[in-house]
Order: structure tokens, then C-alpha cells, then sequence
């Protein structure tokens, strides 16, 4: 087994706390947060993508699911939000759970299709169960979490608080990509009958990766919603799957890298060049087609290459 | 009984779009996720013919349809010829990258207001037992079945028809037999985006356009072609009226808005339990 590399984890702190001590423009915080919020759902969906080999469209459905159900249970019964976060990864589990298992045994686009059905289905449900959800127009109300008695209620403590979350979850993806179960799940990527003729139980390991994922990204969406303040269906339509999509594979699929630097590129430019709004959704799918195209393995495995090179001119 | 003509009008719609996923998984097997958006591309064509340059229905059809070819082609050199690595992920991504070009580069030419279109020939209401049906709704279903006919017969019966299931079975015993299967792939990717738009035109007047119908539409297709079973155009057709008609007898018992969430509620059980369709007879990619 490799040994921890923490390198890129340094890096990211390293990163932060820049932001932390000379970043005071609200808006920037807030950018910062986006993407911190985007690059843990990226990793996530790259864990699946690139590492077990599982397309999943529907991944807005369980940020969704964790939003909506601390969005709801705080603001409309004024429950403690952590609880309402706990209650949002049983039920984003037992979703993941229903889906998941007999959705895994599909593959390649049958697979894709179905997860995009459910995030579709789950997509309407947020739409139209208004005496819950309020429709379309959203939720409103949500109040901020406080964290051991430090109410969350401006960009910089929350900047702070997320900042920390979003460190022990790349900690732990950095001890996930060197351990067995990472190993595992790219074997069942390579061939899943060879796998299964090596003692793995293949439909139990894709299954629990799946929930998992579902779980983490239903707390970072749960977070999401005491960040905003409000959520509404939008936020977690198709488009934001796809988002998802773009982000993990422009990053570099099968590497912890590729979701953080996906999502900090993918969400910064729409932001720098605010005059091209309109044009975003055609950048976001030439950007994807390049990646395909021309940069197998994204930026992550780009910046390896490169390296790599340069080392050996050295 | 109003349902079930509703129903098997957007059942045609679903039809068509489904015999277009057919048609590219019969010769490369490929699952084109952009094939909703050339549904949506044949409204905005026929629609700016029309009504921004004015021009006849009796030219404006079929050069829509010829753009819409001539787009599909270019989808198959642009997008997937070049894609090294053809794995199943990619090529769905790479499909998933190149609809949400269309839909952007549409959005930017035409706008996010739906666009409305006349009928194309006169309206007329035709009284059928209990329930009554729009002239608009017998073009569609008459257009879905001829071409379904058609197709049929080139897939069988002709020269051509033949290269492409051949390409389907072996694409190197088809080159080795002299058959050029770059080309097969490309037309099958232009007759693909041809069919879509004969949908789009033909449900224009019913629906209306609007740049982001492909995703609903390109679902909805896929789920009647699973239905119905993968790369068969009868299995296609019968997928397409099957959830046409569910869809519109939930809608008239549920509030129409979970409408949608029924269409994938079906595909997501028929994917659960019989990926090959219900009428498919081949063993399905199910593990």
C-alpha cells in the first residue's frame, strides 16, 4: 500500500488560511465557500466516477434531499439543526439504499439513465410538494447554525467553519485514496468478474461506496442550506448534476485532486468574467467535450505529466 | 377515453425520438444523450424558416430536416470520431457535453421564451368514441407510423439498411467485407438527428418550443426505446405509446404536475426489473 501523501492537503491549508487572513471582501468569501461546497461534491462524484467506476447523474438529488430536509425540519419545525443534519444522511441513506441496489447491477448508460431518472424525480418532487418545499419558489427561513456557541451568521465564520469541514473531508478522501477499500473499488472498475473471482463482494461494495457518497453529500448539503439562508428546486436540478459532472471530470477522474481543482476552476469563471453569463452553459460543455477529447484524465493528470517532465530534464 | 388519445400522441413524439436512440445503437452502440436536443433544434428551425424569413411550410420542412442531417453529421465528426479512449464513460460524456452545447449555442441563437407555431395545415377537431382527437395529433401519430414503416423496410430489406446492422454485429468483419464504416456511424448519427427533427417539427404546434424541452424529451425517448428493448424500431414504437399513455392516464387521476416523475418512475422499474425491455428477448447487460 503507498504511503499518506498529505502534500495536496498542505496545499489546500496552505490556501485557506491566505484566504483567511487577507480575503475581507464578502463577495470573494463567498466565492470561496461555493467552491469549497462544489469541490466536496465533486470529490464525491469522483469517487464514483473515477475510482469505482459508477455514472451517477443524480448526485444533485442527495444535496438536495440533505438541504431540503434541514431547510424544512429547522425553518418550518424549528428542530436543532444538527439533528436535522443526522436526519438528513438517514434519509438521504435509505434513499441511496432503495436506489442503489438494484440500480448498481445496471451499467454504463443504462446505469446513467436510471440515476438521472431518480435525480429527476426527486427534482419534481421538490417542485411540486409546495406545502412542503415551497414549489418552486423556494424555502425561506432557514436559520444559521451555530457551532459550539459561534453563531454562523456572516461569510467569515462561515468561511471559517466550512474551511474546516471541507479540510477534514479531503483528510479523509487522502486516507481513502490509499486505502484497501480505494484499491477495491478501482479492481471492480477494471473488471468486475475478476474481482468477484478474487473474493470480493462486488454489489456490497458499490453498494455501501454509494450510500456513503450519498451521505457525505447530503451534509454538505444540509450545510448548504444554513449557509444560503434559502434553497430552492433550481439548485439541484439536472443541471447541477451535469455541473457536478464537468467538474470531476475537467479535475482529473480517479484522483483526489481532480474534484477541488475542477470545482475552483469551474466556479471561479463564470464569477471573473460576469459579462459572459449567457454563454456559461456552452462553456461548460466545450469544456467537457475538450476534456474528453484531448486531456484524458483532466488537469489532475495534466499537472502529473508535466511535472513529470519536468523532473526528468532536471 | 380522452387520455388514450392524448396519450398515444405524445406516445408517437416518444416513439420517434426512441427509433433515433435505436437507430445509433443499432450501428455503434452508443447511447446519443444529445438526441432530445435535435428534437428541440427541428422546432427552432422549422420555427425561424417560417416565421423569420418567411418562408413556405412545403420548402421550410424539408430544409429544416436537411439541417438537422447536416447538424447530426457534424455531432459525429466533432464529438465522438475523435474520442480516443472509447470507453462507455466517455462516450456518454461526451454525448451529455455535446447536448448541452446544442442546448446553450440554442438558448443564445433563439432565447429562453417559448416560441409558439401555427399548425401546419388546418385545425380540425375529430370526434372519435368518447373523446375527441386534433387534427395536429393525427399528423404526429401518421408520421411516427410511416416512418417507422420505412425504416423498417431500409433496415431489412435494402443494401444499405444491411451495412448498418452489420456494423452493429462486428464493425471489423463489416470493413473487411468493404463495408466503410466511418460512414455508416456518421449517416447513422445524421439520420438519428433527421428523425428527431421530423419530431420536433411535428410536435411544434402541439407543445410549442422551448430551448430546454431536449432534456425532457430525450428521457422520455430513451425510456420508451428500454421498453420496448433496445434497438428495436416496433419495440420503440410500442415503448412510445405504452408511456404516452400511462403518462396521460397518471395525469388524469394525480396532479399533472408529477406527470414527468411518472415517466421516470416507469423507466426506473422497467431498468430494475427487465433492462431488456418488455419486449426485448435479448440478454441485457445485467450482471
Amino acid at each position: 500500500m503507498r504511503k499518506l501523501n498529505f502534500s495536496f492537503v498542505i496545499i489546500n491549508l496552505f490556501f485557506l488560511f491566505w484566504v483567511g487572513m487577507y480575503v475581507k471582501n464578502e463577495y470573494y468569501l463567498s466565492l470561496v465557500i461555493y467552491i469549497l461546497f462544489n469541490a466536496i461534491n465533486a470529490s464525491c462524484l469522483n469517487v464514483l466516477l473515477g475510482y469505482a467506476g459508477i455514472i451517477s447523474l443524480g448526485q444533485a438529488a442527495f444535496f438536495g434531499i440533505g438541504a431540503y430536509s434541514s431547510g424544512i425540519l429547522t425553518a418550518t419545525y424549528g428542530i436543532n439543526p444538527y439533528l436535522t443534519i443526522i436526519i438528513g444522511v438517514i434519509l438521504s441513506a435509505v434513499i441511496a439504499l432503495i436506489i442503489g441496489y438494484p440500480a448498481l447491477k445496471l451499467h454504463g448508460h443504462y446505469l446513467a439513465m436510471a440515476t438521472l431518472g431518480f435525480g429527476m424525480i426527486v427534482y419534481i418532487c421538490f417542485n411540486e410538494m409546495d406545502f412542503l418545499t415551497g414549489g418552486p419558489s423556494g424555502l425561506t427561513g432557514i436559520p444559521d447554525m451555530s457551532f459550539f456557541g459561534f453563531l454562523l451568521d456572516d461569510e467569515y465564520k462561515f468561511f471559517v467553519f466550512m474551511g474546516a469541514v471541507y479540510m477534514l473531508f479531503l483528510f479523509l478522501m487522502e486516507m481513502f485514496d490509499k486505502s484497501f477499500l480505494s484499491y477495491k473499488l478501482r479492481f471492480i472498475h477494471e473488471s468486475e468478474n475478476a474481482s468477484s473471482s478474487y473474493g470480493i463482494d462486488v454489489a456490497k461494495t458499490k453498494l455501501t461506496t454509494f450510500v456513503v457518497v450519498a451521505c457525505i453529500t447530503s451534509i454538505n448539503g444540509s450545510l448548504f442550506a444554513f449557509y444560503s439562508n434559502f434553497v430552492s428546486p433550481v439548485s439541484f436540478s439536472f443541471h447541477y448534476s451535469v455541473e457536478m459532472l464537468v467538474m470531476a471530470v475537467f479535475g482529473g477522474l480517479g484522483s483526489i485532486t481532480g474534484g477541488t481543482i475542477g470545482a475552483a476552476i469551474l466556479t471561479s469563471i463564470p464569477e471573473i468574467f460576469a459579462e459572459i453569463e449567457d454563454y456559461e452553459v456552452v462553456i461548460y460543455g466545450v469544456i467537457l467535450a475538450v476534456t474528453i477529447l484531448f486531456l484524458d484524465g483532466g488537469i489532475a493528470k495534466l499537472c502529473r505529466r508535466l511535472a513529470g517532465k519536468y523532473v526528468k530534464s532536471e | 377515453m380522452q387520455f388514450l388519445y392524448s396519450g398515444i400522441t405524445s406516445g408517437s413524439i416518444y416513439a420517434l425520438v426512441a427509433i433515433g436512440f435505436n437507430i445509433i445503437y443499432n450501428t455503434t452502440g452508443i447511447i446519443n444523450f444529445a438526441q432530445g436536443e435535435f428534437v428541440m433544434l427541428g422546432g427552432m428551425f422549422i420555427y425561424s424558416l417560417l416565421y423569420m424569413m418567411n418562408i413556405p411550410f412545403i420548402f421550410a420542412f424539408p430544409v429544416a430536416l436537411f439541417g438537422a442531417f447536416v447538424l447530426g453529421v457534424l455531432f459525429e465528426r466533432v464529438f465522438i470520431r475523435y474520442v480516443k479512449v472509447k470507453t462507455e464513460l466517455n462516450l456518454i460524456t461526451i454525448t451529455i457535453a455535446g447536448s448541452i452545447i446544442l442546448r446553450g449555442i440554442a438558448m443564445l441563437i433563439w432565447g429562453r421564451d417559448t416560441l409558439l407555431v401555427e399548425s401546419f395545415i388546418p385545425s380540425k377537431t375529430i370526434q372519435l368514441y368518447e373523446g375527441t382527437i386534433t387534427s395536429d395529433s393525427v399528423l404526429v401519430i401518421g408520421v411516427s407510423l410511416f416512418i417507422s414503416f420505412f425504416l423498417t423496410i431500409f433496415f431489412k430489406k435494402t443494401k444499405y439498411g444491411k451495412a448498418f446492422r452489420a456494423c452493429y454485429e462486428d464493425k471489423v468483419a463489416a470493413s473487411v467485407c468493404g463495408i466503410n464504416v466511418k460512414m455508416v456511424v456518421m449517416f447513422s448519427f445524421g439520420i438519428a438527428a433527421f428523425l428527431g427533427a421530423v419530431a420536433g417539427v411535428a410536435v411544434s404546434p402541439i407543445t410549442y418550443v422551448t430551448y430546454n424541452d431536449g432534456v425532457m424529451t430525450g428521457l422520455k425517448g430513451f425510456s420508451a426505446a428500454v421498453m420496448g428493448g433496445l434497438g428495436s424500431f416496433w419495440g420503440g414504437i410500442f415503448g412510445g405509446i405504452i408511456l404516452g399513455v400511462s403518462e396521460a392516464f397518471f395525469a388524469s387521476v394525480f396532479p399533472s404536475g408529477y406527470k414527468d416523475a411518472m415517466a421516470f418512475l416507469i423507466i426506473l422499474l422497467i431498468l430494475f426489473f427487465r433492462p431488456q425491455g418488455i419486449l426485448g428477448r435479448k440478454k441485457a447487460t445485467r450482471v
